[in-house]
């Protein structure tokens, strides 16, 4: 058995000893690398749809608009014209699913309208900010300004 | 009322009611499965950002807006976008004061170091989303990539955590979640994206200085945009192809 291979068995050893490496190098490999890694670039494909995947949580403006119409129409050539409905009613991605028990947050206007309205260095120049402590006292700043048209008639 | 009825009433209400491309999408947004989404073809997309600095009020709706969206950790240091405030003496511009107190998640109070008679901007910051990305270069197993739209992603079943990418992103975009010990950054929303959405953080930005562009849509504002202002990238040596684009954009940000 030993000397089958003649003065050539040394070589055919480490030649045994390469293929079974490299099988399972081979193994290893394809246990680790998804079948659908390298089909666009270095990575998984299917990693695009998992990011598609996420729900959204919020729906978006022309989906608010679908059914409250009727405040779109109020904003009309007001400041808050471009205010996107979910910028100050937070995301309603599950309202707008037909899941009514979430209700928009509410709204608190002497934080909310604050948190853009104080006025601070680095805002631009033409954007309306007041100093709390002496405009409007201690009212509800919806007391004076309708937040769906602010300017005050 | 009985099921049927109530379930009838409910799909013909939702069918009626919502129109457009919007209710196309709208179920599988919801329901998160996008095999059954209507096509989209990545390679007719080429998606990044347009900031415009002059519009930016620092009131911090997108960071917050971005981690309600995306599930992102509300502490220190876990931002996927966050505000920086720049004060800049007039006589010494290389050397500006930059504050960003918890990312602007709750708005700015005023500096707690005022310099007398400077220039105040707010930049907000992201993941450029750069067309040659140091920090995939640097991923040994893959797990972050250019989409063929043109949007860095993380896959974070391959991700091995070891922060490479971290230290190559030269905008400092990328975090470690602690929750999973794999990388996160600004996916792009790219399941907004993807269905006719615009992403959370340009949803919620009261003033729209931020706005989602596709490079590849002809009929897309931000080429007339481009044209006509001075638009430019964060750190354009390095050659990152980075995809946010500044209006009014000052020499001082780093």
């Amino acid at each position: 058995m030993a000397n089958r291979f003649g003065h050539y068995t040394h070589i055919v050893r480490m030649a045994g000893l390469f293929a079974a490496g490299l099988i399972v190098f081979l193994f290893i490999r394809w246990a680790l690398i998804p079948a659908d890694f390298g089909v666009y670039g270095f990575y998984r494909a299917g990693a695009l749809d998992d990011a598609r995947a996420r729900p959204a949580s919020y729906v978006g403006e022309s989906t608010c608009l679908d059914c409250h119409g009727q405040i779109g129409d109020e904003r009309q050539g007001s400041k808050h014209a471009q205010v996107h409905c979910e910028a100050c009613h937070g995301p309603l991605a599950r309202h707008a699913s037909g899941d009514f028990e979430v209700k928009p947050r509410a709204l608190n206007p002497r934080t909310l309208c604050l948190t853009c309205h104080t006025a601070m260095p680095g805002k631009p120049k033409d954007f309306p900010q007041i100093d709390p402590a002496d405009h409007g006292g201690d009212g509800a700043c919806t007391e004076c300004h309708k937040p769906h048209h602010p300017t005050i008639d | 009322m009985d099921d049927a009825r109530r379930s009838f009433l409910l799909n013909t209400g939702k069918f009626i009611v919502l129109t457009g491309a919007a209710s196309l999408a709208w179920e599988y947004v919801v329901q998160g499965a996008p095999a059954d989404a209507p096509n989209y073809t990545a390679t007719d997309h080429w998606w990044g950002m347009l900031i415009d600095i002059d519009k930016c009020i620092g009131c911090g709706n997108c960071v917050r807006a971005c981690k309600a969206e995306n599930d992102v950790l509300n502490e220190p240091g876990a931002f996927r976008t966050w505000v920086e405030r720049y004060q800049v003496d007039p006589d010494d511009p290389e050397h500006p004061v930059v504050d960003s107190p918890n990312g602007g998640y709750d708005g700015f109070p005023p500096p707690a170091r005022a310099i007398e008679g400077a220039k105040v901007f707010f930049v907000p910051k992201m993941c450029n989303h750069c067309a040659h990305s140091p920090c995939v270069q640097v991923c040994p197993v893959g797990a972050t990539f250019e989409s063929p739209d043109g949007v860095v992603l993380v896959d974070k079943t391959r991700c091995l955590g070891c922060r490479y990418c971290v230290q190559a992103c030269p905008y400092g975009c990328r975090y470690i979640d602690p929750r999973t010990h794999t990388v996160d950054k600004c996916s792009l929303c790219y399941h907004r994206i993807t269905k006719g959405l615009t992403t959370a953080c340009c949803e919620a930005c009261p003033t729209g200085a931020r706005q989602l562009f596709d490079l590849k849509n002809p009929k897309d504002p931000v080429h007339e945009f481009l044209r006509t202002h001075r638009v430019h990238v964060l750190k354009p040596q390095l050659a990152t192809g980075a995809k946010a684009f500044y209006n009014g954009l000052d020499g001082a940000v780093r």
